[in-house]
């Protein structure tokens, strides 16, 4: 259940909608089912009294929706930021990807997104999935309600959420959140202890399920090039479907390294994969490496910033001290 | 599809000698492209060079491949021949098969196989390239010269007097540098002070030349002939163009106990200061670390006695930017700290002193006047031993000292010798050493005589340990040629510290993206030829910023970097280098970031309108790049997320066919 209840949202819109502050609402509508919620824009209070929806499955990230939603019109649009988006919002300015001025953020408190897939393992035939006394509840088809524990159905990356406080907005429903210790590197090292060969199995296993459907780069809000390198017949990289097994891994690879230090970590590449695939431990084997090798670093969390990657300072490490690494790197 | 043309080069037997160069050019035949491949002995010569000229026009050549040296060698030369034959010089592709190849193989079958391998890369390449035309550049008639000891002094006043003006800029109160501080020079025994404070006045007066001492280079932007500069002026507290150098402030400010640095903390100077008499600019600077007005509010003494008005506590860092066309830098040395070298008791006893301490106890102007006297007690030293290479020489010792020769103690500790035997004929001179390395004009006479006229007592061996006991010091050494151990009790002991680079010269190599070697000295475009020019456009080396060296090399490398600044700044405009980075537009995002990596500041953003595929029009943010002002080096493309930033010359894809060439 989430700290702030839907009518505050949608009260919240229209009363901005009346205003005239801005002209569309970006926010969630229901799907086919009460978990897979889709982004939508609204235009009347109507609207979204009919549709609007705010609940554990809201977790589409609406950053880079900016990038196109702002060139439709001179007026600015309403936006709902989870603390989490905020760092990609953040980022996307950093890169100049959309007008700041067309936009009226708000921001909304998390706490944490359920993974479907996870209820999934243990209710079939889902057919609504509530809160009662501080357990998920989720009415089936064939075995009636069951109940269980919230911790066990989020997300990695709401299990080990990195911070609750909005880096961006123009208004806070709630209250300011702080940024949290998490233990979000603790796979990545698991990983990291692996031998190589280890690591390669671990990796052709999860990555051989891989079926090419980009919803991964689709999704994800550092992935903003006017042209993919994949979709460029020139890059030489072009792919639509991987030939080999080797070309599997390379798509992926590839994108971990054009979001390098640009990746706030958003999560939104694993909640996405129809396969499953825990593609965020990429991204974080990179944002683990950048911080121990050049300090701590958080893409987003100001606007403006500098990624070490792209930044010199006389006393970076040296290209020598960087490989090498861990004892199995 | 180009028709390429395939050169294979002896270079005598560098080449031939560990590389079958008929089997490479007979394998390169069968390349995509290729319709001519030959080989011959020296491809450089001018029969070479017309062989390739021939072969343009009879084989209507669209590109050549010049399989021979490294490009820094003769890859210009291969492109004047091009260009001479009709042909883009920028069709031209060097595979160095000598220096990576030939010179690092010793089997000829690898070396061949190696050599093909090379040649097929740079054959893949022309295959995609395109006729490149260079840009033109204006030059800034003005030269920086970094650092003013007798190397910035030297090259200011030579470039000053072709006409052109000339700015130094020095982190002391006054230029002079080193040399300052020296007695007595070698071989011919004059005073530094008289040959260099009459350079030091020349080049005050000097109308072209600008003098900002007490100043620090902070940044560095631009290329050759365009660069621009951000000096710090630190706060002196005294402004320049209002003090007289009358001195009053410098005899009544109270705080008497700062470490005299010009005289190397052997005595103490005042808060406010002047370093010595002949100062240019002859101005007083405070000490903001003693300064008791400056650190505590209470004082203002020297603003009270100062008639002119000069004392300005409120003074603040000010920060000014010049546009050069050439920079010289001439940061010079330091000796290595002794710290370290616990074995000659250099922290536990002041009796153990470093040579330019001894310049300066020897000095008329140094802290006895002039007159040799112990630190320690203010005695008449009967007993001096001095030790030579301290920290040269030292490869066991890298954490202590320098693997390479300092060059110039074996002479300067001839001159303290002979110049202490002169004046105190009473007192014993031990100098213990690994060689006596002489080579120099009058440079062994000069030794000579000090063993021969002079009764210097030189040993062939080094010093173990000395010890300070009841006022003297137990110095422990061995003579290798008698093969015994030696118990000396002297009264001083002198040390030949190696000398290093100073340390600003690492930020400051960073800031002009100039190569430094492993000991931090600069690196030379090439070490026999373009001795002082750095591997960086624009910018030249002085004095012992790139080596050690005595004062005549100094002079000499002065007037030479000098003479090369004057090449430079004599031209009107600059032939840019046609590879330079572009922006595909419909790719580009206009994220900034290779604005953010752009060392020359060349990459700016417009807004631009394009017409989208449903007739609609979109306005978006894309990166322009001044072609004038690129320099190449690749930093925008590799940073580019898109690929919408590639290098003309050097696209993203020619290097993969090159490496799928290799790879194949």
């Amino acid at each position: 259940m989430q700290e702030i209840n839907c009518e505050v949202l949608v009260s919240k819109a229209a009363e901005l909608l009346e205003k005239g502050t801005v002209d569309r609402v970006l926010g969630w509508k229901a799907g086919e089912f009460d978990y897979d919620i889709t982004p939508a824009v609204f235009h009347s209070e109507q609207e979204l009294k009919d549709g609007f929806v705010w609940n554990d499955f809201c977790g589409a990230n609406f950053s880079k929706y900016l990038i196109k939603e702002t060139g439709k019109s001179e007026n600015k649009v309403l936006v709902f930021l989870k603390p989490c988006d905020t760092y990609s919002f953040n980022q996307l300015l950093t890169e100049h990807r959309f007008d700041r001025e067309k936009v009226y953020a708000v921001g909304v408190p998390c706490s944490g997104m359920l993974d479907i897939g996870k209820v999934k393992q243990s209710a079939e035939g889902i057919a609504a999935v509530r809160e009662e006394g501080g357990e998920v509840v989720v009415d089936t088809l064939y075995d009636g309600s069951i109940s269980l524990k919230r911790e066990a159905l989020l997300p990695d990356r709401c299990a080990n959420c990195k911070s609750k406080k909005h880096v961006a907005y123009d208004e806070l429903l709630g209250e300011e959140g702080e940024a949290v210790s998490s233990a979000r590197f603790d796979e990545v090292e698991k990983l990291e202890r692996m031998t190589p060969d280890e690591r390669f199995a671990f990796w052709q296993g999860e990555l051989s399920r891989c079926i090419r459907c980009n919803a991964c780069r689709d999704v994800c809000p550092a992935c903003t090039c006017e042209k993919c390198v994949f979709d460029n017949p020139n890059s030489g990289v072009e792919n639509k479907a991987a030939a080999n097994s080797f070309e599997e891994k390379m798509f992926h690879v590839i994108r971990a390294f054009h979001v390098a230090g640009r990746c706030t970590d958003c999560g939104e590449c694993s909640r996405v994969c129809p396969q499953h695939i825990p593609l965020h431990l990429l991204n974080r084997k990179f944002i683990k490496d950048i911080d121990s090798f050049y300090g701590e670093y958080q893409a987003g969390a100001e606007v403006g910033s500098r990624a070490p990657i792209v930044d010199y300072k006389t006393d970076d490490l040296e290209p020598g001290e960087a490989v090498g690494g861990g004892e199995n790197a | 599809m180009q028709r390429i043309g395939v050169f294979v080069c002896h270079c005598g037997t560098n080449i031939a000698g560990t590389v079958d160069v008929k089997a490479v050019a007979q394998a390169l035949k069968n390349e995509p492209g290729v319709v001519f491949s030959t080989d011959y002995q020296y491809m450089c010569s001018q029969a070479g060079q017309d062989i390739i000229k021939a072969a343009i026009a009879e084989h209507q050549l669209s590109g050549i491949v010049v399989c021979s040296c490294s490009p820094r060698m003769h890859e210009a030369t291969f492109r004047k021949t091009a260009a001479a034959a009709g042909l883009n010089p920028y069709m031209v592709e060097i595979a160095n098969i000598r220096e990576q190849c030939s010179w690092v193989h010793k089997e000829m079958p690898v070396g061949t196989e190696k050599a093909i391998i090379l040649g097929k890369a740079a054959v893949a390449k022309v295959n995609l390239n395109a006729p490149l035309t260079p840009g033109e550049s204006p030059v800034t008639k003005r030269a920086l010269v970094i650092g003013g000891g007798i190397a910035g002094i030297q090259t200011a006043l030579d470039i000053a007097d072709a006409g052109f003006p000339v700015d130094i800029v020095e982190t002391k109160p006054t230029i002079g540098g080193k040399m300052a501080q020296l007695d007595k020079t070698f071989p011919t025994l004059d005073c530094a002070a008289c040959i260099l404070t009459p350079k030091m006045v020349d080049v005050a007066q000097n109308e072209n030349v600008r003098i900002f001492s007490y100043s620090e280079v902070t940044d560095v932007k631009g290329f050759v002939g365009n660069f621009e500069v951000t000096i710090k002026r630190k706060a002196r507290f005294v402004k320049e163009d209002v003090c007289t150098g009358c001195g009053a402030c410098t005899e009544k400010c109270p705080q008497k106990k700062v470490p005299n640095e010009f005289n190397l903390g052997m005595d103490n100077r005042r808060a406010i200061y002047i370093p010595f008499a002949q100062a240019v600019p002859k101005v007083a600077t405070i000490d903001p670390n003693y300064c008791t007005m400056l650190q505590k509010g209470k004082c203002g003494l020297c603003a009270k006695v100062c008639t002119a008005g000069a004392i300005d506590y409120q003074a603040k860092d000010e920060f000014i930017q010049e546009k050069y066309g050439a920079i010289v830098v001439a940061t010079g040395f330091n000796p290595i700290s002794m710290e370290k070298f616990d074995e000659f008791a250099y922290a536990q006893s002041k009796d153990v002193i470093t040579s330019l301490e001894l310049e300066r106890l020897m000095n008329a102007a140094g802290p006895t006047g002039g007159t040799l006297l112990r630190p320690s007690d203010g005695e008449h030293p009967h007993t001096i031993v001095f030790v030579q290479c301290v920290g040269s020489r030292c490869e066991a010792c890298a954490e202590k000292g320098k693997e390479y020769c300092s060059k110039i103690c074996c002479m300067y500790t001839a001159k303290h010798a002979m110049l202490i035997r002169d004046k105190y004929p009473d007192t014993d001179v031990y100098v213990f050493y690994i060689d006596v390395r002489t080579p120099g004009k009058n440079f062994d006479e000069f030794y000579r005589r000090a063993v021969e006229e002079y009764g210097v007592h030189y040993i062939k061996g080094m010093v173990g340990k000395v010890s300070p006991e009841g006022g003297k010091l137990k110095v422990q050494a061995s003579d290798l040629l008698d093969g015994k151990q030696l118990h000396i009790d002297a009264d001083m002991v002198v040390l030949a510290a190696a000398i290093e680079p100073d340390k600003s010269a690492r930020p400051l190599a960073t800031m002009l993206t100039a190569s430094m070697d492993t000991n931090d000295f600069f690196t030379e475009a090439h070490p026999k030829l373009r001795p002082v020019e750095s591997p960086t456009a624009g910018v030249f080396l002085s004095g012992t910023c790139q080596g050690p060296k005595d004062i005549p090399e100094t002079v000499s490398q002065a007037g030479a970097a000098a003479s090369k600044v004057i090449g430079l700044l004599c031209k009107d405009k600059l032939t840019g280098n046609p590879c330079v980075a572009h922006s595909d537009e419909l790719m580009c995002n206009g994220c900034s970031t290779c604005e953010r990596v752009c060392p020359y500041g060349a990459i700016s953003y417009q807004e631009k309108e394009f017409r989208m595929p449903d007739r609609t029009t979109k306005i978006r943010r894309i990166a322009v790049v001044n072609e004038a002002v690129c320099q190449g080096c690749g930093a925008c493309t590799v940073a580019c997320m898109s690929g919408a930033m590639d290098l003309r010359g050097f696209m993203n894809k020619q290097i993969m066919a090159e490496v799928d060439a290799i790879c194949k």
